[in-house]
């Protein structure tokens, strides 16, 4: 229900966006964010952008887990 | 390009499980609110992968499941109103109410759709002003703050055939509620996108009275990994505290500008839980500002007793309690294709999830 995917805006007018999920295009309400641009990933959840993905952060969490030493 | 590919990596989930295997040295039991992580867990073959001492439990995540029968009575009554037309999110359709559901409803003549989004709803209302439009709003933090921005746009463009009816749920009230039944867990794994929007301060609360930790976790397999894996290390630190292993799509601030949304349209009511009962504030409903847009308000509703199906343990496997092969319904009149409990009618629910990635064992 919860059930939130990333989307990539491809255009925005006014507070909607048109975005690209995997390809697919459709439309999301941007009426729940501030700053969304061009480019960003944003998860998009029943109709609205409700966050943009912080793609930073996205390479930090895989960067903890390699650092992970192997056990033997 | 998005770096999902790497969420899947076995060589660093392998990595996450070792270090579980070695650090897991007690029994520990997890609980996750939420019905993404409660497919994920099962999609991705997680318990499978842990030691044997550490078990994953599924809560009250699923919005579907406790809803009570009361609201979907409320809705059918709706239904029967002159030029009305009940919006809805798929999985609520097959929910039994006390005499049947709302998929039996439409076929008997209702008008009744499936939407994605309440904004498709708001555009049935445009289209068709000669019609009553009901959205029925379920979901939490998550939906309730697209569900208030609906409710913001109907009221700018002056759209008065366009209502909510709520049941919108808060989920800081039942977290705590299962820990003070007495329901021994030794931490939580977060709902990822319940907390991009809310942030984390709500969960200070659990880990300061209970001394149990917070873990917000993603819904990949590295993400819900690397969240036991955090999890494991406070209980044997003995230091719970909050904690974001979702950081790419949580803040801790989370999202002010839908939470003001929400502050804006909604109040908090007492609201009933499948397996909780009744619990203090965890409810949302449009505030009196907003009353001709609130269903509830403006059209007269019957009160319905809440009934369960008889011999459904749903309410326990909510809380945790009871599996869903404990239950004498389950793989037998109980399936995902003749669901009897909300467990099973739900894609998320505990019961249908487990039927569709472990079977009927």
């Amino acid at each position: 229900m919860c059930l939130s995917i990333p989307a990539k805006i491809i255009s925005i007018e006014g507070e909607n966006a048109l975005v690209s999920i995997s390809g697919m295009r459709m439309n999301a309400s941007l009426s729940l964010l501030s700053n969304a641009k061009p480019g960003d990933f944003v998860l998009i959840h029943s109709g609205f952008a409700i966050e943009i993905i912080d793609r930073e952060e996205a390479e930090k969490t895989l960067e903890i887990v390699r650092h992970i030493r192997p056990i033997k | 390009m998005y770096p999902f590919e790497q969420y899947h990596s076995k060589a660093l989930c392998q990595a996450l499980v070792d270090q579980i295997h070695l650090m897991a040295d007690r029994p520990l039991r997890f609980m996750e609110v939420c019905g993404g992580h409660t497919m994920a867990v099962r999609k991705y073959g997680i318990p499978s992968l842990l030691p044997d001492s550490i078990m994953l439990l599924s809560g009250p995540g699923c919005p579907v499941c406790v809803t009570s029968s009361l609201f979907i009575d409320q809705a059918i009554h709706l239904a029967a109103y002159d030029r009305m037309t009940i919006c809805t999110f798929g999985d609520l359709l097959r929910v039994q109410g006390t005499n049947g559901s709302l998929e039996k409803a439409k076929t008997e003549g209702k008008d009744i759709r499936v939407v994605l989004s309440g904004l498709d709803a708001l555009e049935i209302a445009r289209q068709q002003p000669e019609k009553k439009i009901v959205l029925l709003g379920i979901g939490f933090e998550t939906t309730a703050p697209t569900t208030a921005a609906t409710i913001l746009t109907a009221r700018k463009e002056k759209i008065s055939n366009f209502f909510v009816l709520s049941a919108h749920k808060l989920m800081p009230p039942a977290m705590e509620a299962i820990i003070s039944e007495g329901i021994p867990i030794n931490g939580y794994i977060c709902p990822g996108h319940v907390t991009t929007i809310t942030g984390i301060a709500m969960y200070k609360k659990i880990v300061e009275n209970f001394g149990i930790g917070c873990v917000v976790s993603g819904f990949e397999p590295l993400d819900l990994l690397q969240t036991i894996l955090m999890l494991v290390r406070q209980v044997k630190a003995n230091q719970p505290k909050v904690e974001i292993q979702y950081s790419r799509a949580v803040k801790p601030e989370g999202n002010p500008k839908a939470m003001a949304i929400i502050e804006e349209v909604f109040e908090t009511v007492d609201e009933w839980w499948r397996g909780l009962g009744i619990l203090k504030a965890s409810g949302l409903k449009p505030r009196d500002s907003f009353q001709d847009f609130d269903a509830s308000e403006v059209f007269s509703l019957p009160v319905y007793e809440i009934s369960e199906p008889e011999a459904c343990i749903c309410g326990d496997i909510l809380k945790g309690l009871k599996k869903p092969q404990d239950c004498m319904l389950y793989g037998k009149n109980c399936t995902p294709d003749n669901p009897v409990g909300a467990c099973m009618v739900s894609s998320e629910g505990s019961c249908q999830t487990h039927y569709n990635y472990a079977g009927i064992n």
